[in-house]
């Protein structure tokens, strides 16, 4: 009995997609921040990933994934009506969301969609969320329409320059910040760099700011340590802790010497997905 | 054979030695390390027991086995027999035989320790187990007539699916009431899968336990954490009728020393969760990674530092030291475990209190900076307290240390349960005869209430727990 794939749309051809799936009580407990952990077959690892969204409704949440290593390109092999094995959420602390004012979401890469649903939960909480949003180019920006739906301002950054501000999120929100004393939070997604950098532009204007760590996890339930961060000269768990955190306390180098841990097997792993001719069910 | 006159322990042999794959071999396989009796082995070892008018056996037990009943069915060749017997209390007769501190308990207080060995009660019991796992028989035994469900009307939740829960599943099942065990990983067993390893306890053996539990009825989903997919107050609302908590012990500890965080230092836990529950000793067959360290310490001395010390010797370490800042003989591990991890090559550094791990400049582990102990005066658990040598500290190199000295609570289900009551640690307040807690009708036991202990006790609460459910329900 696995967790259906209602809907699936390529986002980034090859690289990025949106799934729905049909997991009806993580639906139901589902809130801005929290993460599901997936494990796509009986040989699987547990994979974990953010809740981009969920329609108690329909009794389904969305993910969102990037193509990084074998786990994500076999379920980039996955169509809409295969099943994933395990569906286990919703993990992690909720984001602490209350009418405050002003509130900028950063969002880089796949991680616009995390962002999305938290900036969707300020949203809904009475704020005004400006969403500053950030790719390569223009067709990897993602859910700038869903964005435009709710947020007053959507700002957007480029690295080569093809829509918005040619650069990178960090300039368009120290501007931003800079035309603006009354922002109350800033909130980041997206790669460590990026996250980093955020924190170290906010810190300069002393605005509090929460980022998303995507640090390695086992079980997600606190039970092994492996996402294990510092915080503020503490060891905190990702998975039970966070996995939002204050990100002028978080210890970005080791955070980033520690995502790098299993490189060396990743790959093998990889290059034995692609040998097989990228077969989803492991030889089989 | 059951004869009720106490032979003289003189006259009863020597106790029938545990076939066991040799430590050269073993050490490169996750293969199980005892191999268990023989039927005539069984018999031989069976005929030792005497049978004793007031069993003190049984009184050691936990969960109460009626130990000499079982024993004396094996005699009469009734195997059968001696399998409902053991299940009369236990659920999961396989698994206690493996990993029951016996020494401590049932084999601890029998008669024929006091000037010979005892009995090898948890040898018999695996054997029993297994022979009736070989054959399927359990379902012919367990699954026809106990698992028609008498009392639809009544359903009780579990929340966790390792020993204790199991246990309270079979014993209210056995009675003909609903049980539906709400797991949050993805396969039943909790520390039995995750945390104990294959060579000591093959998740085949837990496999069958759990079919066992299901052929009586139990219903057990995975992936439903409780606290987050599922609160107690949502069980309470579906209308079940009491609710048991067996979600184990939770967060790993660590030293709180330098260095804890680098790329190379693992939490025990950790490290036998992506081995055992993700099988990484398979990959890349399945895709769990794990650190492979050439020269490993364990920090820690109980039988978890056991387990991931030869853990570690079998995923192709070079050296594995276990770093215990007392003597051997302090070490709270099986001495069994200990023997085997000693036979098969792991070096004991004893007398070692850990300071700081140390990096390279990528982060990564390269040593450990140890406080050389002696022994002082006996503290509060009677044991001799270590005390440093004053400036004898030590470089020890490691490129991978596991951290094996316990855990905490995990909060997830606790900060979901904001009415229940902990106790002074942070486990779970539970009355010691019942198990229920400061909410009425939800019950609770194992780790999570009396912090990380055995297999078998936890089992004992789960019995005591389901015991007065069934008081109070039927």
């Amino acid at each position: 009995m696995g967790y259906k794939i209602l809907h699936k749309k390529e986002l980034i051809p090859g690289q990025t997609s949106l799934l729905v799936i049909d997991a009806p009580q993580i639906a139901k407990k589902a809130q801005p921040g929290n993460f599901v952990i997936l494990r796509i077959d009986e040989q699987g690892e547990r994979v974990p990933l953010t809740i981009a969204d969920k329609d108690r409704e329909a009794g389904t949440i969305t993910i969102v994934y990037l193509v990084v290593g074998k786990s994500t390109a076999q379920l980039q092999t996955l169509n809409e009506g295969d099943e994933i094995l395990d569906v286990c959420g919703p993990l992690g602390k909720p984001t602490h969301i209350e009418k405050q004012g002003t509130v900028i979401c950063v969002g880089g890469g796949t991680g616009i969609a995390a962002m999305h649903h938290i900036a969707k939960g300020h949203h809904e909480a009475g704020n005004h969320v400006v969403a500053i949003i950030g790719a390569r180019t223009e067709e990897l920006l993602l859910f700038q329409c869903e964005l435009d739906g709710f947020c007053p301002e959507v700002l957007v950054a480029t690295d080569d320059g093809s829509v918005g501000h040619k650069g990178f999120v960090t300039e368009v929100l120290k501007k931003r910040l800079e035309e603006d004393k009354n922002v109350s939070e800033v909130v980041a997604i997206g790669p460590v760099p990026m996250m980093e950098a955020v924190a170290k532009v906010t810190k300069e204007f002393g605005v509090k700011t929460t980022v998303s760590l995507n640090s390695i996890m086992v079980d997600g339930i606190g039970m092994c340590g492996a996402c294990r961060c510092t915080v503020g000269g503490e060891t905190k768990f990702a998975c039970v802790d966070g996995p939002e955190f204050d990100g002028q306390q978080v210890d970005f180098a080791e955070l980033k010497s520690r995502l790098w841990q299993f490189r060396d097997q990743e790959q093998k792993s990889m290059d034995g997905f692609k040998q097989e001719g990228g077969c989803r069910c492991h030889g089989k | 054979m059951a004869n009720n006159t106490p032979k003289k322990p003189s006259k009863v042999g020597p106790r029938v030695p545990m076939p066991e794959q040799p430590a050269q071999e073993r050490i490169r396989n996750f293969n199980e390390v005892a191999l268990g009796y023989t039927r005539e082995q069984a018999m031989a070892e069976a005929q030792r027991c005497l049978q004793c008018k007031k069993p003190l056996c049984q009184k050691g037990c936990p969960v109460e086995i009626d130990i000499k009943g079982f024993i004396g069915k094996i005699c009469e060749n009734d195997l059968e027999g001696a399998y409902s017997t053991i299940l009369g209390t236990n659920s999961l007769p396989a698994v206690c035989g493996r990993v029951c501190p016996q020494e401590n308990q049932c084999e601890g207080m029998c008669i024929l320790g006091k000037k010979n060995e005892p009995v090898a009660i948890g040898r018999l019991e695996r054997f029993v187990a297994d022979t009736f796992h070989a054959d399927d028989a359990c379902e012919e035994i367990t699954g026809t007539h106990a698992c028609a469900m008498e009392r639809e009307d009544l359903k009780v939740a579990c929340i966790g699916a390792g020993p204790s829960s199991l246990t309270v599943a079979g014993n209210l099942a056995s009675k003909g009431i609903r049980v539906k065990v709400f797991e949050a990983l993805h396969e039943p067993g909790g520390v039995l899968i995750y945390g104990i390893p294959e060579f000591r306890l093959p998740k085949a053996i837990v496999a069958k336990e759990v079919a066992a539990l299901k052929a009586l009825g139990v219903e057990i989903v995975t992936n439903w954490v409780g606290g987050k997919t599922i609160t107690i107050q949502d069980l309470l609302n579906e209308g079940y009728d009491a609710i048991f908590i067996g979600v184990g012990a939770g967060l790993p500890r660590f030293l709180n020393i330098p260095g804890e965080n680098l790329v190379g230092v693992f939490s025990a836990n950790e490290y036998l969760t992506r081995v055992n529950l993700g099988r990484a000793y398979n990959f890349p067959d399945y895709d769990t990674p794990t650190y492979m360290g050439r020269n490993v310490a364990v920090l820690g001395g109980g039988n978890v530092a056991m387990d991931a010390a030869r853990t570690a010797q079998r995923m192709g370490a070079d050296k594995v030291s276990i770093v215990y800042r007392r003597t051997q003989d302090e070490m709270p591990a099986r001495l069994e475990e200990l023997h085997h991890a000693i036979e098969e090559g792991i070096e004991i550094k004893a007398l070692c209190g850990p300071l700081a791990f140390n990096g390279d400049d990528k982060g990564n582990l390269v040593s450990m900076t140890v406080q050389r102990m002696e022994l002082g005066e006996p503290d509060a658990s009677g044991r001799r307290s270590p005390v440093c040598i004053e400036g004898a500290t030590e470089d020890v190199p490691c490129d991978m240390a596991i951290i094996a000295v316990g855990t905490r609570p995990n909060p997830i289900l606790l900060e979901a349960t904001p009415d229940m009551e902990l106790n002074k640690w942070g486990y779970i307040q539970a009355d010691e005869k019942t198990g229920e807690t400061s909410i009425p009708n939800v019950f609770a036991g194992g780790d999570i209430v009396t912090g990380a202990a055995t297999v078998i006790s936890a089992m004992g609460a789960g019995r005591r727990a389901a015991m007065e459910i069934a008081k109070r329900l039927l």
